[in-house]
């Protein structure tokens, strides 16, 4: 047993977790405001990050000012795709909805790499130390900074919905939409909300990314990764999106670990997930937090 | 959708009403452009063929996938694996000894194990679930492939034999055409005959309300479970098809991306219409070369100078793909089935349309 490299992995994976948890999370919250599945979650990420890329390197602003003026483009981003492609789609079954998720997701990668070509762009250096040493372990700067938007990000969300009157809106539009709609929630403006929200969250996220291993389409497989979170935390719950963007992000290392030590099969890393996905759907499709769908007639 | 008949057209028995061709004009011309098309080899050229092979072939998988998705309202992103698991097994029969023709049946049916065994939890499973489930599945299977050496060849690919039968080998576009219109005209026969039938009937009722259906006595499981095994049949043999034409199957060809394209088939074509899977599928087979041939107008022109076009036609063709699926479901959901019909109803009634 090399114990430093299961070490070192695990953080890597509760690292890594962190930020498929921040993606599910936004995934989560499109989805309990508008019923959507989102299958162009990554493409949100990969658009933030070249986004932020290119106002960085061709205008050379600072990276503060390019990272706002990113997060102020997902905004008005978010909300464009809103009231152009999924408003007209309400009310339609969900086999169309998931179908335009997948479409806009094809456009927008190839659109990208269009747009940007298809090599991995590095960001330019924003911090001096690339990497610190933790109790003998190499941790990048920018995982830990990533750790600490997770955690931000997370306590602003908690903030939101429990003690603004929008957050109370958006629950009360997760929970019922016609009644919600009743008492007078303005419901458009949440679908929307949120996915402004969902957008800026998953453009911080791609950002942290890129800095880190580099802006390519490969952003977009964060998407994917996405399902495995979500269904083990439960669909409809933003604190199970976060604890199981973790334990994939464990998962996936822990197995990446297991296999180059004994079973030498290969690409555990990135099929791991979906064994447990297909176990967790058999059990307890509702996931560890969700709320079980109860039918009556 | 409203049956587009003219009024006055009334079945008064169930025989009429489950016919597949509702006047002698409909079947007389069905059968007229089989006949037109068996005499293709004669007239069109090479690229014109291998472009009907491929509508062909990917014709019978997307009817699969229609009959999974448009006719029993499951959903499956997992399509092309099964389309995959098909080439291989066929493929890998063939290796073994086994005649081509037989090695395209044997792939169906072991496709269709294959599916169903995915397909089960498809019993439990509702919607978005699902759809997740068969992602899973077709990551699964591609690693699978990747994995399974003594199966798919690796990475180096399983090379495989042409199509023959009593000694007629059909190893050129103008032979293997007429094995695919067989193969095309019996699969969409036995689809069109498969919703005369009462397992046909519970599979539409499975869809429109699956509540009722189960309060009616229809075993939801069983149904379920048999709608993915039909489709993996479809997708088996189609796989085995594509195999046998192209005469090599690479492990990196079934990917999601082309999952996508069978779904975009069939809700193109239009979702619950056998003839539509057919359209959709042509629709989307012959999108790519009409982008390809816009660009050829544009090349060296300005706009294709300051939009780079000719280097990034793959990227054009993946983006104009992603596009007609997500405007096709804005502007016309029911697909071109539907248009048709509506095409038709109006040359019917014309000049009194109501």
């Amino acid at each position: 047993m090399n114990w430093t490299l299961l070490l070192q992995l695990v953080l890597n994976g509760l690292i890594v977790g962190a930020l498929y948890g921040v993606v599910a999370m936004s995934f989560v919250l499109i989805y309990k405001a508008s019923q959507v599945v989102n299958f162009a979650q990554g493409e949100f990420l990969l658009i933030g990050a070249w986004a932020c890329w290119w106002l960085l390197t061709t205008w050379q602003l600072p990276f503060i000012w390019g990272f706002l003026l990113t997060l102020v483009f997902m905004t008005l981003f978010g909300i464009a795709l809103e009231r152009i492609v999924l408003r007209p789609l309400i009310g339609e079954p969900i086999v169309s909805v998931i179908m335009v998720t997948i479409g806009l997701s094809i456009v927008f990668q190839a659109l990208m790499k269009w747009m940007f070509g298809v090599f991995a762009q590095p960001f330019p250096p924003i911090f001096t130390t690339q990497r610190i040493n933790i109790l003998g372990l190499e941790v990048q700067t920018v995982y830990l900074l990533s750790i600490a938007i997770s955690a931000v990000i997370l306590g602003v969300f908690a903030w939101f919905f429990r003690a603004t009157r929008y957050g109370l809106a958006m629950r009360a539009t997760a929970f019922d939409q016609q009644a919600a709609q009743s008492l007078g929630v303005p419901v458009r403006q949440v679908f929307a909300m949120s996915w402004a929200i969902s957008a800026v969250v998953s453009a911080v996220a791609g950002v942290v990314v890129g800095v880190v291993n580099g802006v390519s389409s490969a952003l977009s497989f964060y998407g994917i990764k996405v399902f495995p979170a979500v269904i083990l935390g439960g669909l409809d719950s933003i604190l199970g999106a976060v604890l199981g963007g973790l334990i994939v992000g464990v998962l996936e290392n822990t197995a990446e670990f297991v296999d180059s030590q004994f079973l030498h099969w290969g690409n555990m890393y990135q099929v791991a997930p979906f064994y447990v996905l297909i176990l967790i759907l058999m059990i307890r499709p509702y996931g560890l937090f969700g709320t079980k769908d109860i039918e009556r007639v | 959708m409203t049956a587009q008949t003219p009024s006055g057209d009334f079945r008064t028995s169930y025989r009429a009403d489950t016919t597949i061709f509702p006047t002698a004009m409909s079947r007389n011309a069905a059968i007229a452009g089989i006949v037109l098309l068996a005499l293709t080899p004669f007239v069109a050229d090479r690229y014109i063929l291998s472009l009907m092979i491929q509508i062909g072939i990917l014709g019978i998988a997307a009817l699969g996938l229609n009959i999974l998705v448009g006719f029993t309202g499951q959903i499956s992103i997992g399509h092309s694996a099964f389309f995959g698991f098909g080439a291989f097994a066929s493929a890998y029969a063939v290796e073994h000894g086994v005649p081509v023709p037989l090695a395209i049946v044997f792939a169906g049916v072991v496709t269709t194990a294959v599916g169903m065994v995915f397909g089960l939890p498809a019993a439990r499973l509702k919607r978005l679930y699902l759809a997740i489930a068969t992602l899973a599945a077709q990551f699964i299977l591609e690693d699978f492939f990747a994995r399974a050496q003594w199966f798919t060849g690796g990475v180096a690919g399983r090379v495989t034999e042409p199509f023959s039968l009593f000694g007629w080998v059909a190893d050129r576009d103008e032979s293997y055409f007429y094995v695919v219109l067989a193969f095309v005209i019996i699969m969409y026969l036995m689809a069109a005959n498969l919703m005369r039938t009462r397992d046909g009937r519970a599979l539409v009722a499975v869809r429109d309300h699956y509540l009722s259906a189960e309060v009616m006595g229809i075993n939801l499981t069983r149904y379920r479970t048999l709608s993915f095994g039909i489709s993996s049949f479809y997708a088996g043999i189609a796989g085995a098809l594509y195999a046998h034409y192209l005469l090599f199957v690479s492990v990196e060809a079934f990917t999601i991306v082309f999952s996508i394209q069978f779904l975009a088939m069939a809700i193109i074509g239009g979702l619950g219409s056998v003839m539509g899977s057919l359209m959709g599928t042509a629709f989307m087979v012959l999108l790519p070369e009409f982008v390809q041939w816009s660009v050829e107008l544009l090349r060296g022109g300005v706009i294709d100078r300051a939009l780079k076009l000719a280097d990034s036609l793959s990227y054009l063709r993946e983006m104009v793909i992603g596009a007609v699926i997500v405007l096709f479901l804005i502007f016309e959901p029911d697909g071109l089935a539907h248009r048709w019909k509506q095409i038709k109803a109006y040359w019917k009634l014309y000049p009194f349309s109501h």
